[in-house]
């Protein structure tokens, strides 16, 4: 069975990385699967998105309307047609 | 690079700024895409509670989101105060920027350093900061 299909919201920052796509496929049964189809499309992307294996903390991605940190972060499991949103954090402080 | 902005934004930000010390309050400001104009003031819940961090709720943040392309509107501004330091933006603000397009606004609630309407604005991109000039238009226009 081949992996489903899924649409993935690129935010304006990482669209150098999508030559401008707003809206792009990838493949993957999970998100890590999603992220890895990524960035063999779009090299460099799965960095911005991962680091040292897991979700990095200022990049929130969403599977359809909830946060995927409470859905197993990158094991979360995807299935055809899901819709994917991925937004940096909005933060900072005078720290 | 200039911003142009309501006097009554501009007083809107400086209050609740006051209201949610000693916590950094944060929001944005919305105008139709392309445009450059701030037209909508749309505070936001500083998910982090605190005088040295703010932060959108994720949740709030989608929703954010999923309003601007309803709306055919983007984030122009980006704002938020700080508390005991001046208005102007840290390291963190410049590592976690990641509007290019936006201006960022900071305020300060810090009267010893800053005078109370200290508005200032910044471009934050590639994690290198430009001030701009703010230019404040009469309320009610």
């Amino acid at each position: 069975m081949s992996n489903p299909t899924v649409e993935v919201r690129i935010p304006t920052i990482l669209r150098p990385y999508t030559k401008n796509e707003k809206l792009v496929s990838a493949d993957g049964a999970s998100l890590s699967e999603v992220i890895t189809s990524l960035n063999t499309n779009y090299p460099g992307l799965g960095e911005r998105l991962l680091e040292n294996g897991e979700l990095r903390r200022f990049i929130n991605i969403y599977i359809n309307d909830e946060d995927v940190r409470f859905m197993g972060s990158l094991s979360a499991t995807l299935k055809a047609g899901d819709s994917i949103t991925i937004l940096p954090a909005v933060a900072g402080g005078c720290m | 690079m200039t911003l142009q902005i309501s006097q009554a934004i501009v007083n809107a930000i400086l209050e609740q700024s006051r209201v949610e010390y000693p916590d950094e309050c944060c929001g944005v400001i919305l105008g139709k895409i392309g445009s450059d104009k701030p037209e909508r003031l749309k505070p936001m819940i500083n998910a982090a509670h605190s005088p040295t961090f703010y932060e959108f709720d994720s949740k709030d943040l989608l929703a954010l989101y999923r309003e601007l392309d309803d709306n055919d509107e983007e984030i122009v501004v980006i704002y938020h105060s700080h508390t005991e330091t001046q208005a102007y933006p840290s390291r963190t603000d410049i590592s976690y920027a990641s509007e290019p397009g936006a201006h960022y606004v900071l305020v300060s609630t810090r009267k010893e350093i800053a005078p109370e309407n200290e508005f200032r604005s910044y471009r934050i991109i590639d994690g290198l900061v430009t001030e701009e000039d703010v230019v404040i238009t009469s309320i009610g226009k």
